[in-house]
């Protein structure tokens, strides 16, 4: 049965897993925010566990690669004291031609409690959510072009950590806006906190008009878009989108959109700049920007583990 | 056999006869409409009170999935839910595996389909050998063998020359060709291009796919004088250059899917694969001018654009699933809903799945033109019974065909449909009877 109540709420409007930033009220980011905030000193400390998820199954389920994000999850899982599985189904079942569904059935029948997933199609996690038993939790680690919570949420995180409060900022996402999940997920974090105007910045083939919608301004300009920004946000090129139909090279892309120290000089003074990793030095960022004083871009990495280990505590307490 | 359909009100759109009468009907055909001949006796007679005769319903777009798809749809599964529907002649696409490219496929489908008993078929042919867009089939032979036109179902010929040199050819034999007007280089997405699209991040196709094919499409009928019928339409921009298209006299006919008249891209919501169809749901101000184009004429026919997929090809990523949906027996609901909703009286709501087309089915009918999704005294007895009052909620449960999704399922739509088929007559005999009475 299809419902058309968000599928990542229970009748009561709790967390039960997290899909899209898209839809969720103001006050669930913040409890994740604040708890996040709570397991930052957690991280520090000499012995880094809580038992919140002792005796809990986490399965990481990534149908793409990715050595990053799924680290982080399975940090902050340990952390929270459950049993990690990690699963690389790119190279396992799927190649066998098991049906997706096939083999979350299977792995259900394992008694996980949670999915941690990351598929190369928009939308996957829904599916999956849709189909996993009742008691099961599924966090979106990132479904193509769609979504990535996570990163949208620890991209907030620190955010608010450096800005302080939200409704007086401009921010500003360049480059690869239409295929990138993060840049999605940051447009939903900073429109539902109260963030006056988010910038989506880059060429006409990478950031269409219809972005409008998400209520963001679309600039296809470097300068208008750093002008007077608080926080700039810049988005890994993909390499297959270097030279193509979608952009001539590399090289013309650091040209126009990369960001070096003079464009940075056209946003506020105390600009952070921030960026999802890995980074292409050279291309979308300069050196001497991504390694300067405006970075945040290792402090980010360090927020997104209690990010995910909010995210995880709070839905594993939610019952659908 | 002979058949009495009594105390209903019987609707011929073609004459816009709108009235209470009976049909008397004997050994396949219509004996009287109104008067029964006194000496007519009757072997079974229906009870129609309460409800409305019409012409068996004729759609142009019923994909049965037979050769080469039986997982997902068999001829008999597939006739049986047409029959449940009132459709009593369709048309299906020569994207079968393999093409229907060769006359013997044309001859066995169309035997296969007689024998049933449950629906007339009318297959096109494929246009060009294999569905390749490199050589031309051989056009004189598929018609004789059955073809009432030939199609390149929804795989566009890319090479402009070719497209020509077939036109020109069909043209030689008074064919009609039908095109999904779609450029091969901007049709790779899966969603419309959008808002939606954008948000949920999924591929988008512009509306630039249909209205450069249409471009070159009328600028090659204008070139060839070819008959050209345009299917499925989606967007409102093509519905303008169809509009001029006609306005010139141009010989083109278009339809549009049940789908693209009744839904949009917002209806995809949380990725339901559902909605993943071809071509993809548009937005309101496209939905919108389909409807007025379909009451005003510009578009002649609405067809079910009926394609059963299984759950095992519809439970996937939406990128992933098959697009198509299941929607032959919800075809007369849903041209209700769109009458209703859109404030077109009954006999021209009914006019545009009976009468008009036949019209675009044209002399390739042969006899049948005549009294095909009409109702005429000595023509054949291809009628539908249906009830007008009842609403209902489409399930898995309620639907005939072998393939169980569709975007009208009630519990994703929470729509209930107006009207529900009692009786379908094909030839003269009964193809099928609800249960419930």
């Amino acid at each position: 049965m299809l419902s058309r109540r968000n599928p990542q709420l229970n009748a009561h409007g709790e967390l039960i897993h997290l899909l899209s930033i898209e839809g969720l009220p103001r006050e669930v980011l913040t409890h994740i925010l604040d708890t996040a905030g709570t397991f930052l000193s957690v991280n520090e400390r000499e012995v880094k566990k809580v038992p919140l998820l002792r005796g809990k199954s986490v399965f990481n389920l990534f149908f793409e690669n990715s050595t990053r994000t799924r680290t982080t999850f399975e940090i902050a899982a340990k952390r929270l004291s459950a049993d990690v599985i990690n699963l690389d189904i790119a190279r396992s079942s799927t190649a066998k031609g098991e049906s997706l569904l096939d083999t979350i059935a299977n792995l259900s029948a394992m008694h996980a409690d949670m999915f941690v997933v990351r598929h190369g199609e928009s939308g996957a996690p829904y599916l999956i959510a849709r189909h996993c038993a009742p008691h099961v939790h599924v966090v979106n680690a990132g479904d193509g072009r769609h979504a990535h919570p996570t990163q949208g949420l620890l991209d907030m995180y620190a955010i608010r950590h450096y800005k302080r409060d939200f409704t007086q900022l401009t921010v500003a996402i360049v480059g690869d806006i239409v295929h990138s999940r993060v840049a999605r997920s940051d447009i939903h974090g900073l429109t539902t906190l109260g963030v006056p105007e988010v910038r989506v910045v880059g060429p006409r083939t990478l950031v269409p008009g219809d972005l409008r919608a998400m209520g963001v301004r679309v600039c296809h300009d470097m300068a208008e878009g750093m002008k007077g920004a608080d926080v700039i946000i810049m988005l890994r090129l993909q390499n297959e989108r270097m030279t193509g139909a979608m952009l001539p090279s590399a090289g013309e892309f650091a040209k126009t959109f990369g960001l070096t120290p003079e464009k940075l000089a056209l946003a506020k003074p105390d600009a952070i700049v921030m960026h999802p990793g890995p980074i292409n030095r050279g291309v979308e960022i300069d050196s001497s920007v991504a390694d300067g004083s405006a970075s945040v871009i290792l402090p980010q990495v360090t927020f997104g583990i209690a990010v995910r280990m909010a995210v995880m505590s709070i839905i594993a307490g939610n019952e659908a | 056999m002979k058949l009495l359909i009594e105390h209903g009100r019987v609707i011929d759109p073609a004459s816009g006869r709108d009235e209470r009468a009976d049909i008397a009907i004997a050994a396949g055909r219509i004996v009287s409409i109104g008067r029964v001949p006194a000496d007519f006796d009757a072997n079974r007679r229906i009870d129609a009170g309460g409800c409305i005769v019409m012409p068996g319903l004729v759609d142009l777009a019923v994909r049965l999935r037979e050769p080469g798809h039986e997982h997902e749809g068999m001829l008999e599964s597939e006739l049986q839910a047409a029959a449940s529907g009132g459709v009593t002649s369709l048309v299906c696409p020569p994207d079968t595996d393999p093409t229907l490219d060769e006359p013997g496929l044309v001859e066995m489908l169309k035997f296969r389909a007689r024998q049933l008993s449950l629906c007339r078929l009318f297959p096109l042919g494929a246009l060009t050998r294999g569905l390749q867009g490199q050589a031309l089939t051989e056009m004189a032979h598929l018609s004789e063998a059955g073809c009432v036109g030939f199609s390149q179902a929804d795989t566009p010929v890319s090479d402009t020359n070719l497209l020509m040199r077939a036109l020109q050819y069909a043209a030689t034999f008074e064919h009609t060709v039908w095109l999904r007007p779609e450029d091969a280089w901007l049709s790779t997405g899966v969603a419309a291009s959008g808002a939606v699209a954008t948000r949920l991040g999924l591929s988008g196709v512009p509306v630039a796919a249909e209205t450069v094919a249409l471009h070159t499409i009328i600028e090659l009928v204008r070139a060839t004088g070819a008959r050209v019928h345009l299917c499925r339409l989606s967007s409102a921009a093509g519905v303008e250059l169809v509009r001029h298209a006609k306005a010139e006299r141009l010989p083109i006919s278009a339809d549009v899917s049940v789908h693209s008249l009744h839904l949009t891209d917002v209806d995809i919501g949380y990725f339901n694969a559902d909605m993943r169809l071809s071509p993809p749901l548009r937005q309101q101000a496209d939905r919108d001018a389909l409807r007025a184009a379909l009451a005003d004429g510009t578009i002649d026919a609405l067809v079910s654009d009926h394609n059963p997929v299984d759950d095992d090809t519809k439970n996937l990523p939406f990128a992933e699933a098959e697009p198509g949906a299941s929607a032959v027996e919800l075809l007369l609901s849903l041209a209700l809903k769109w009458g209703h909703d859109s404030g077109v009286d009954l006999v021209r709501t009914l006019a545009r799945v009976t009468s008009d087309p036949v019209r675009v089915l044209g002399a390739s009918l042969g006899t049948l033109a005549a009294s095909a999704g009409r109702l005429v005294e000595g023509g054949v007895a291809d009628v539908c019974v249906f009830d007008p009052a009842p609403t209902w909620q489409v399930t898995r449960d309620t639907l005939t065909s072998q393939g169980k999704h569709t975007p009208f399922d009630f519990a994703a739509s929470g729509t209930a449909l107006p009207g529900r088929v009692r009786t379908t007559v094909l030839a003269g005999g009964v193809s099928y009877q609800a249960n419930s009475r």
